[in-house]
C-alpha cells in the first residue's frame, strides 16, 4: 500500500476500533439526558456539543458509527457474494440461464436504486438486519456483471476446459478456477460498495425511512438537526462531516487497491 | 442504421415490461399494499377497507391486478392521486418543467466544469493530483448535507440567496428565478460533474498512451493540439456514454435534491408521495424512472455506433 493512502486507511481504522468499543471509551452514556444542558454548543466537555434533549453529540456520534458501518460493510459484502454467484452461474452456465439472470439484472438496474429503496422501506419499515438486506438486495447488479463477463472469458481458457473435461462439477470449477481471478476486481468493487451503501442509508435515514430512532444513526441524526440548522449547526455539521470522511476514506481505499492491483498484474 | 435502432428498441420493450412487473409486485404483495395509509388510520373501519378493496379492484388476483393496471398505464390513464383525487399523470405533467429546468442547468454547469478540467487534469501532472482529490471528495459528499450545508453558508448566514423553492411570491423577474436555481443547480451539478471528470481523466490518459497519439507527438504537434485534436475525440464517444448512463443517479440525485431545496420538480413529488404513501404517483414514478434510464441506454448505444466506425457490425 503506498504511504500516501495511509491517512484514510488510519481513519478508517480508528473509526471502526472505537465504533467496536464505543460505549466502553463513549465520554457519556448512549442515551443519558441532561436536560439542563440541552442544545449547547460544542464546549470541552461536549465536544459536538449537545442536541435537544442534552444528549452528547460526540457520543452519539460514536453509537451511530456503529449502525453505520455495520450496514455499509455487511451490506457490501452481501451483496458482493450474490452478485459473485449471480455473475458467476451466469457465466459459466451460459445458454438460456445466462440470459435470464442477465435480462433480470438489467431490469433491476433500471429502477433508479435510491428512490426504490426509500419506497421499499416506507413500506416495511425495515430493522437494521432488515435494512442491510435491502441495501444489499439493491446492490449486486454491477458485481454480477463485472464478474459474468470474468466467467466468461475464462470459460474458454483452456485450464478450465481441461477442469471440465476432467469431470470436475461446475461447482468446482467455479469455486476454485473462476473465483480467485475475479478476488482483486471484487476487493475494488466491495470496497466502493461500502462508502455508497454508508451514503444511501443516511440518505434514507435522513428522510426518515431508514434508521428509525432511538438507535441513532448518522443519517437519522440529521434528519432530527435538518430544522434547527440555523440555530443549532453542530447537530447537522458534525454527522454529516464523518459521513463524509467514512465515505471519501472508502474511495480512496478502493482506488488505491484498483490501482495497485492494476500494476502488479 | 435504420435496422439496428429498431432492433434495439424493440428489445428494451421486453425489458420495461419486465420492470413493471417487480415495480408493480412490489408495491402490491406486501402487506397492506395500496391501502397500508387507511389500515394505519384509527378511523377508517374495516368495512369501509373492504369496500375500498372491492371499488380499486384490490379483491382480484395479483396477475388479474397486474393487467388491468398495465392496459390503462400504456393508454395513459396512471390512475388518480390519493392525495388530491386529480389524475397522476397530471400531477406529474405539471412537475416536468421544473426537473428539466434543473437538470438542464446543472448539466450544462457539470460539463462546462468537468470537460476543462480533465483536459488540464491528464496533462499537468500536479493539476492531476488536485483534480483527483477535489472528485474523490465530490462523489463522497452526502448530496443532502452538501445542500444543508450550502443553504446554511449561503442563505442563513450570508443573506446572499433564497434557500428554497423556485421564485420568491408574486416575483417575475429573471433574477429571482436565477437565485433560486443557484444552488440547487450547484448541488446537483458537483454530483455529476465529479464522477464524469473522474471517468474522462481516466480515458484521456489511455487515449494520450495511444501509439497514434505517441506517434502524432513524435511528428512534433503541441501538446494542446494533441488532447483536443487527437485524445478527445477518442475520449468523447464513451464519455457521451457515461453521461447518458447517469440518468439512474441523476434521478437519485434530483429526489434528494429537490427536496431540500423544495424544488417543485419530479423529485419532490415522489418524496411528497412517499410521506402519503400515495401508491400511484409512486408506481408512476418508478416506471418513468425506469423507463428514462432503458431510454438513455439505448440513446448510448445509438449514439456511439454513430461516432464509432469501430463498434459498427457491418456496412
Amino acid at each position: 500500500m503506498p504511504p500516501r493512502q495511509s491517512p484514510a486507511l488510519i481513519f478508517l481504522a480508528v473509526l471502526v476500533l472505537s465504533a467496536a468499543v464505543a460505549p466502553l471509551v463513549a465520554p457519556y452514556a448512549a442515551d443519558a439526558v441532561d436536560l439542563a444542558n440541552r442544545r449547547a454548543a460544542p464546549t470541552a466537555s461536549h465536544w459536538f456539543g449537545t442536541d435537544e434533549l442534552g444528549r452528547d453529540v460526540f457520543t452519539r456520534v460514536l453509537m451511530g458509527a456503529r449502525v453505520s458501518l455495520a450496514i455499509g460493510i455487511l451490506s457490501a459484502c452481501a451483496s458482493a457474494g450474490f452478485g459473485t454467484l449471480l455473475g458467476g452461474v451466469a457465466g459459466t452456465a451460459g445458454g438460456w440461464v445466462d440470459d435470464l439472470l442477465m435480462r433480470f439484472t438489467d431490469a433491476v438496474l433500471a429502477v433508479p436504486r435510491l428512490p426504490l429503496l426509500m419506497l421499499t422501506a416506507a413500506i416495511v419499515q425495515p430493522s437494521v438486519p432488515l435494512l442491510i438486506v435491502l441495501v444489499a438486495a439493491s446492490g449486486w447488479m454491477e458485481t454480477a456483471r463485472v464478474v459474468r463477463t470474468e466467467a466468461r472469458s475464462l470459460s474458454a481458457r483452456d485450464f478450465v476446459q481441461a477442469a471440465h473435461a476432467i469431470g470436475a462439477p461446475s461447482g468446482r470449477v467455479l469455486l476454485r478456477h473462476i473465483l480467485p481471478a475475479v478476488i482483486p476486481t471484487l476487493t475494488v468493487s466491495t470496497t466502493l460498495a461500502i462508502g455508497r451503501a454508508i451514503l444511501l442509508e443516511s440518505t434514507m435515514s435522513y428522510f426518515g425511512v431508514g434508521v428509525q430512532p432511538p438507535i441513532a444513526s448518522w443519517g437519522n441524526m440529521l434528519y432530527q438537526a435538518q430544522n434547527t440548522m440555523s440555530s443549532e449547526p453542530w447537530l447537522a455539521i458534525f454527522p454529516g462531516l464523518f459521513i463524509f470522511v467514512t465515505v471519501l476514506s472508502c474511495n480512496i481505499m478502493g482506488d488505491a487497491i484498483g490501482r495497485h492491483s492494476r500494476t502488479s498484474r | 442504421m435504420m435496422q439496428i435502432v429498431v432492433r434495439r428498441t424493440l428489445q428494451s420493450v421486453p425489458l420495461l415490461f419486465v420492470v413493471s412487473v417487480l415495480v408493480f409486485l412490489l408495491l402490491h404483495a406486501v402487506p397492506g399494499g395500496p391501502l397500508s395509509a387507511y389500515l394505519e388510520n384509527p378511523n377508517v373501519r374495516p368495512e369501509d377497507i373492504a369496500r375500498l378493496r372491492a371499488a380499486m379492484g384490490l379483491d382480484a388476483p395479483v396477475g388479474v391486478q397486474y393487467g388491468r393496471w398495465l392496459a390503462a398505464f400504456v393508454q395513459g390513464d396512471w390512475g388518480y392521486s390519493y392525495a388530491d383525487g386529480r389524475p397522476v399523470i397530471a400531477r406529474v405533467l405539471e412537475r416536468i418543467p421544473a426537473t428539466a429546468e434543473l437538470v438542464i442547468a446543472s448539466t450544462v454547469l457539470a460539463l462546462l466544469v468537468s470537460v476543462p478540467v480533465s483536459v488540464v487534469a491528464a496533462t499537468h501532472r500536479r493539476a492531476d493530483r488536485a483534480a483527483q482529490v477535489l472528485t474523490t471528495a465530490g462523489i463522497s459528499l452526502p448530496v443532502f448535507w452538501l445542500g444543508l450545508v450550502l443553504q446554511l453558508v449561503f442563505a442563513i448566514a450570508l443573506g446572499w440567496l433564497p434557500s428554497s423553492g423556485r421564485q420568491s411570491f408574486g416575483a417575475t423577474g429573471l433574477g429571482d428565478r436565477l437565485a433560486h436555481l443557484a444552488l440547487p443547480a450547484v448541488v446537483l451539478a458537483l454530483v455529476q460533474g465529479a464522477a464524469w471528470t473522474r471517468y474522462l481523466r481516466r480515458s484521456l490518459q489511455d487515449s494520450l498512451a495511444q501509439p497514434f497519439v505517441r506517434a502524432a507527438r513524435l511528428r512534433g504537434f503541441t501538446d494542446g493540439r494533441l488532447v483536443w485534436r487527437h485524445a478527445l475525440p477518442n475520449a468523447l464517444g464513451p464519455f457521451v456514454t457515461v453521461v447518458l448512463l447517469d440518468a439512474a443517479m441523476l434521478a437519485s440525485g434530483a429526489v434528494v435534491t429537490e427536496s431540500v431545496f423544495a424544488w417543485p420538480g419530479i423529485g419532490s413529488l415522489f418524496t411528497e408521495a412517499l410521506v402519503k404513501r400515495d401508491y400511484p404517483v409512486l408506481m408512476a414514478f418508478l416506471m418513468i424512472g425506469a423507463a428514462a434510464v432503458i431510454v438513455l441506454n439505448l440513446a448510448a448505444d445509438l449514439f456511439v455506433q454513430r461516432l464509432d466506425p469501430r463498434t459498427r457490425t457491418h456496412r
